[in-house]
């Protein structure tokens, strides 16, 4: 294999004194990598631009109003004063309840379809309607949950009618990023664990699981910021424009109550009731996104923390 | 000599692809086979129909028997039990994302084992057989996958051992292990012989010669020949196609 200088049909580019100079060619690829350099470098700095400068504004703008009471008082004078207690709460149990639904479900339905089921037509339409279920507008899970569960399961307009609905939004995306987490998983870990007789049991909980868990919590508190934000699905199902409740009491609401929501509150606040002043729908806002922000941090963080823990 | 396995008449598709066309052929109990024959002529599905791993590749069809010990492999209602019978290595070394230690200890412990002692015992004697003990003795809790592909390599064959199989299969596992190792690893594996039986899938013919008591050599899905190593690396072997391949005149 060893070809010697000597014999090299081009001697003179391993002159060592030529050899590494840069010529016409080396000059127009460096000049092409820095511009694709700058021009990645700009769209990312595009991008968080505009996420400051949405973030400053409204905490310019709620600034007044902004304290722990805004947090923990219930609303006055026809909601034109006072806090967002109520609907502060009613986010909290619409979002929490529909994730302690929909993440087990979805998770378990994950990793039966990726783990157990062979392919065939059965599992094809499954995946199939997981997908397209995914891409469904929240409107129309809005009334099937309003069919479903308020009319049909007889639960009424209540905080579990409005939950269940977004836990049957979050579901099919909450499968489709832990079928992705489970699949990063190589498969020959898995045939190598068979290889030894262990069950497939065994096979998942052992290596698979541990080591998709980052993936997993991740796509499903993702589904945190997108439950808290839709209006439409809950405003059918449960989620009522005032409802005044014990100030900063977290188990004012039950089950098959009516509750408020931030996401309903901002909406109603800001296009229903006549003069408002200005501070108070932008601190919802920033209390919607405050929160949103921080499970996502908390996110990241156990990303982080899981991720170092990766074993391969 | 006795009979460990049995094969006969044995066929495999993947859909419309024939891997192996209907071979019959014995192995003997505490020997050394050898399985030679170029690329793609069916070795490793060989291998994975005893194991009856290749239930897990979508479209692939099975027929003919195969036996262990007289049983039918095909009737063992608990496939785990049939797999701990027989240790794989396959080509492509696989760290498991565990420790050494645990690597070592994952089959016994999806067995039923629990007792830390002879786990700790087990291991060891894994490690060594394997010829990787004195390389990690003094890091049995760091990642088998942070280790370099030679010694995941030995990991993997001290995986295949963990569960004292009666059959051991290799294939093709020396590919990614250094010449001086792979000799220190055929050196276990002639003392093994005694214990277990073992299959060697190999491209090195030379290795099947120096270490198997009998050789087969496989073609496109067909048995070409299969007897003792005296007469299939002989100046005449029943068939003059065994002579051209292993003296490398083929094609
Ligand atoms: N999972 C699979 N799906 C479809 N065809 C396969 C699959 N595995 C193997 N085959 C085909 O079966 C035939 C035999 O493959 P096999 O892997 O058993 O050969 P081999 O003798 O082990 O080859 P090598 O020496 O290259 O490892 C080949 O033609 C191959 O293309
Ligand atoms: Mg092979």
């Amino acid at each position: 294999m060893s070809t010697s200088a000597t014999t090299s049909p081009n001697p003179v580019t391993l002159d060592p004194q030529t050899r590494f100079r840069e010529t016409a060619l080396v000059r127009r690829k460096k000049f092409t990598e820095k511009l694709a350099r700058l021009t990645f470098l700009t769209m990312t700095l595009l991008m968080i631009f505009p996420l400051l400068l949405i973030v400053s504004y409204l905490i310019y703008k709620a600034a007044p109003i902004l304290s722990i009471n805004f947090i923990l008082d219930n609303p006055v004078r026809g909601m034109r004063a006072g806090g967002i207690w109520p609907a502060f709460l009613g986010t909290l149990y619409l979002v929490g309840i529909s994730l302690l639904v929909s993440a087990p479900i979805g998770v378990l339905a994950a990793v039966y379809l990726n783990e157990y089921a062979r392919e065939n037509w059965f599992t094809r339409i499954i995946n199939l309607a997981v997908v397209n279920l995914a891409g469904v507008p929240s409107i129309v899970h809005a009334l099937f949950g309003l069919g479903a569960f308020v009319l049909f399961a007889g639960m009424g307009r209540s905080i579990l009618a409005a939950s269940l609905t977004l836990a049957i939004m979050t579901l099919p995306v909450i499968i489709a990023s832990t079928k992705e987490a489970l699949g990063a998983v190589p498969t020959a870990f898995r045939e190598a664990c068979w290889n030894v007789g262990a069950t497939r049991w065994q096979t998942i909980r052992r290596i698979v699981l541990p080591n998709s868990i980052s993936g997993i919590l991740t796509g499903i508190i993702l589904q945190v910021s997108r439950a808290a934000g839709e209006t439409a699905p809950i405003m059918f199902t449960g989620a009522v424009f005032f409802k005044a409740i014990e100030k900063g009491d977290i188990f004012a609401y039950g089950l098959f109550d009516q509750s408020m929501a931030l996401s309903m509150h901002l909406f109603t606040i800001s296009t229903q009731v006549p003069n408002v002043p200005e501070a108070l729908p932008y601190g919802t806002a920033v209390v919607l996104l405050g929160t949103v922000l921080l499970v996502n941090a908390l996110a990241i963080v156990l990303r982080v923390y899981l991720r170092s823990r990766k074993k391969w | 000599m006795a009979k460990k396995i049995e094969i006969s008449n044995l066929r495999v598709r993947y859909g419309q692809k024939e891997a192996l066309k209907g071979v019959s052929f014995d192995v003997h109990k505490n020997e050394i086979l050898g399985v030679v024959g170029p690329a793609q002529s069916g070795k490793t599905t060989l291998l994975k129909v005893i194991n009856r791993t290749i239930e897990f590749i979508p479209g692939a069809r099975v027929e003919g028997t195969v036996t262990i010990d007289g049983d039918n492999i095909q009737s063992i209602k608990n496939v785990n039990e049939l797999r701990r019978k027989i240790g794989m290595v396959f080509p492509l070394p696989v760290g498991l994302p565990l420790s050494i230690y645990d690597n070592v200890a994952f089959a016994p412990r999806a067995a039923g084992l629990r007792d830390k002692s002879k786990l700790d015992e087990l291991v060891e004697r894994c490690l060594i057989q394997s010829a990787l003990w004195d390389e990690v003795k003094d890091r049995l809790d760091s990642l088998g996958t942070k280790l370099s592909g030679g010694q995941q390599q030995r990991l993997t064959i001290a995986r295949a051992l963990s569960h004292q199989p009666e059959i051991l299969c290799l294939d093709e596992f020396s590919i990614a292990v250094d010449p001086v190792t792979t000799m220190r690893i055929e050196d276990v594996l002639k003392e093994l012989r005694s214990e277990v039986t073992i299959i060697l899938v190999t491209n090195l013919v030379q290795q099947a010669r120096r270490l198997c008591n009998r050789t087969a050599f496989i073609l496109n899905g067909d048995l070409i020949e299969i007897d003792s190593n005296e007469v299939m690396f002989s100046d005449n072997p029943a068939q003059k196609m065994t002579y051209d391949y292993v003296h490398g005149n083929f094609g």
